[in-house]
């Protein structure tokens, strides 16, 4: 296995007496598309601009691409674009001359500058708008334009930090089909969401954040069975007396929750059958079955509800 | 801690994209049609009165900048007015804005340090301020040779020049504050409005409270001499905190080397037994001003300094 490109140590960022960031260890692989998923002010944007070098760690180290963020901070940013989680750019200009600021920014020659625009923006569909002030983008295009900034600068690193915030569902399945073609180019993509159903599709793996810590890392295949004991979820609709017991009774059932109108299972396989036959055999109406997908969203709430409980 | 890499990298092209956005923006406009028409008017209206002058006073052609006609102020007053607000309108939206338009961590993103982009936006509105006041300065010079007939000698060619960089000078201190301000409020109303608030405490209030504080500091016994001297004295101390004050002296002894350029303290019947009479060489009112021209610059380093250390320290995180 290769050097991970990004590596935290014990990072640790706290504020008076804070703890935003606490005691995180990282380790993210080139190539990979990697989830920092969690709720609002989870520790999620600090620990990126840590890694970008924006904000000093209390204590502890990172490694980006095999550079300090805190000492070498200019070798870091050159390697990584950063959409950060409200992008902005200057209205005023159009959607070109903001990427030729950049481009100068960063340095590069005129020319190349110009060549690497054109491409960028061809990809991201934005070569007409280009011409256009950016105060007459939407939000999606103004995201859009943060990826091709990203790709005009030639990272390899990608941050983006709640990329498909206030998107609307055309953009966002949109979005992500962008960032599954960066990682086709072999991009390293580092993506903080609190829509935790959006981002399962696209993450290789994921890290869950609460209160600073990492509560789980892995892939999400993984963390649905090592959490959920199983990652087949099927939801019922039916009338009777005792039926949570009769449900809970049939092998392979791990959980029965009551939704008010419905009842929600966690099984280790599709036992819709089964389940069937004990609502039925229980003397109740079976009005609906239905199978569907255990998310990251059940993982997140189950595993974080039992260390609510543990503490 | 070392951190690698130069911290100006960038400072250039953030001075030239904000250099720019100010020669381009409607409210830099605004504010040369007005330092334009209040100049062409105080010019305007004491050329009849310097033209009465001609070949009685050595220095006619500094006369322009320095005399009032009623009821309008002299052109230098009006520079004393107009300075800081064309400073502090370049400066008190500089940092803050970035962080209301959410360009900042995207620009910071960027290989480049703060610094280079405090010090580019500084750099881009003392530019812009120094084209804008040297504009100024060519077109009343270009007025009042045109309008007497004259062309100004090579030593008020000099004092102009001199007056001119003090001017910029004391904008520079003007914008220092205002850059200041808008690194320390995140609204740009606020960082307007409170450098305004001190612009007027330093343009109207500071002269009255200085005769307030010298009454509580030295008062005054009309039978004494030496204690009066020593009030005037507190009372010129005090208001050279003012850089208003630093600026109009400095102006006094550029433009106004004949007669009360001469001095800018109290001079006494004794000290001037036995002095030459007649106007003080560019020399010796450089030497006199020194003090002025460097408390100006001390001023603007001071307040930058401020500011820089402010924005290190600043979260980029909105």
């Amino acid at each position: 296995m290769s050097e991970p490109v990004i590596r935290t140590e014990q990072l640790t960022k706290t504020y008076g007496n804070r703890t935003a960031v606490d005691r995180l260890d990282l380790s993210i692989e080139a190539g990979e598309v990697f989830g920092l998923l969690g709720p609002n002010g989870a520790g999620k944007t600090t620990t990126i601009l840590m890694l970008l070098g924006l904000t000093e760690p209390t204590s502890g180290h990172a490694s980006v691409a095999g550079f300090d963020p805190l000492r070498q901070p200019l070798e870091v940013k050159r390697r990584v674009g950063y959409m950060p989680d409200q992008v902005g750019f200057y209205d005023n200009l159009t959607g070109v001359s903001n990427l030729r600021y950049t481009a100068k920014l960063c340095g590069l020659e005129d020319r190349d500058a110009d060549e690497r625009i054109t491409k960028a923006l061809a990809r991201v569909r934005l070569t007409e708008a280009g011409q256009r002030p950016v105060r007459t983008y939407s939000r999606g295009m103004r995201q859009r334009l943060a990826i091709a900034e990203i790709l005009m600068k030639g990272a390899s690193i990608a941050i983006l930090d709640e990329p498909t915030g206030g998107l609307d569902p055309q953009s966002t399945r949109e979005f992500l089909e962008l960032i599954r073609s960066l990682k086709r180019d072999g991009m390293t993509i580092i993506l903080s969401s609190h829509m935790l159903e959006l981002v399962q599709v696209v993450c290789d793996r994921v890290a869950l954040f609460n209160a600073g810590k990492i509560g789980l890392m892995g892939r999400v295949d993984d963390l649905l069975r090592s959490v959920l004991g199983g990652s087949h979820i099927i939801r019922i609709e039916a009338k009777g007396a005792g039926l949570i017991e009769a449900l809970q009774r049939v092998p392979g059932v791990t959980r029965v929750s009551d939704e008010g109108t419905s009842l929600r299972l966690e099984c280790t396989d599709d036992l819709r059958a089964d389940v069937a036959r004990a609502v039925v055999q229980a003397g109740g109406d079976l009005t609906m079955i239905d199978a569907g997908h255990a998310s990251l969203d059940d993982v997140y709430t189950r595993y974080f509800e039992g260390v609510a409980h543990a503490s | 801690m070392r951190r690698e890499g130069s911290a100006l990298a960038g400072a250039g092209t953030v001075m030239m994209k904000e250099l720019a956005d100010n020669l381009a923006s409607t409210r830099m406009r605004l504010l040369e049609i007005l330092i334009f028409i209040t100049g062409a008017g105080a010019v305007y209206a004491t050329i009849g009165q310097v033209r009465d002058t001609i070949g009685e006073d050595p220095f006619v052609f500094l006369r322009i900048f320095t005399s009032a006609q009623d009821p309008l102020p002299s052109f230098v007053a009006f520079l004393g007015l107009l300075i800081p607000i064309v400073a502090i309108s370049l400066g008190f939206d500089a940092i803050n804005s970035e962080f209301n338009r959410k360009t900042m961590s995207r620009i910071l993103a960027q290989p480049i340090y703060r610094d280079a982009l405090l010090f580019g936006k500084f750099m881009a509105g003392l530019a812009t301020l120094a084209v804008t006041l040297a504009a100024l300065w060519l077109f009343v010079i270009g007025l009042a040779i045109f309008l007497l007939g004259l062309p100004p000698s090579t030593e008020e060619s000099l004092r102009s020049l001199c007056f001119l960089i003090a001017a910029i000078a004391y904008g520079g201190v003007w914008m220092a504050l205002a850059m200041l301000f808008s690194v320390a409020f995140r609204s740009t109303a606020t960082a307007a409005l409170a450098s305004l608030a001190v612009w007027l405490f330093f343009a109207f209030f500071w002269t009255m409270i200085v005769k307030i504080l010298v009454q509580v500091i030295s008062p005054a016994d009309p039978y004494d001499v030496a204690g009066l001297i020593s009030a005037v004295e507190t009372g010129l101390g005090l208001g050279r905190i003012s850089p208003n004050m630093l600026f109009s002296e400095a102006a006094l002894a550029f433009l106004n080397p004949g007669e009360r350029g001469q001095s800018l303290g109290i001079l006494l019947p004794q000290q001037l037994q036995g002095a030459i009479s007649g106007p003080l060489p560019l020399a010796e009112s450089l030497a006199l001003v020194w003090p002025q021209v460097t408390g100006l610059l001390a001023g603007f380093i001071l307040l930058f300094t401020i500011a820089y250390i402010m924005f290190q320290r600043q979260e980029v995180r909105a």
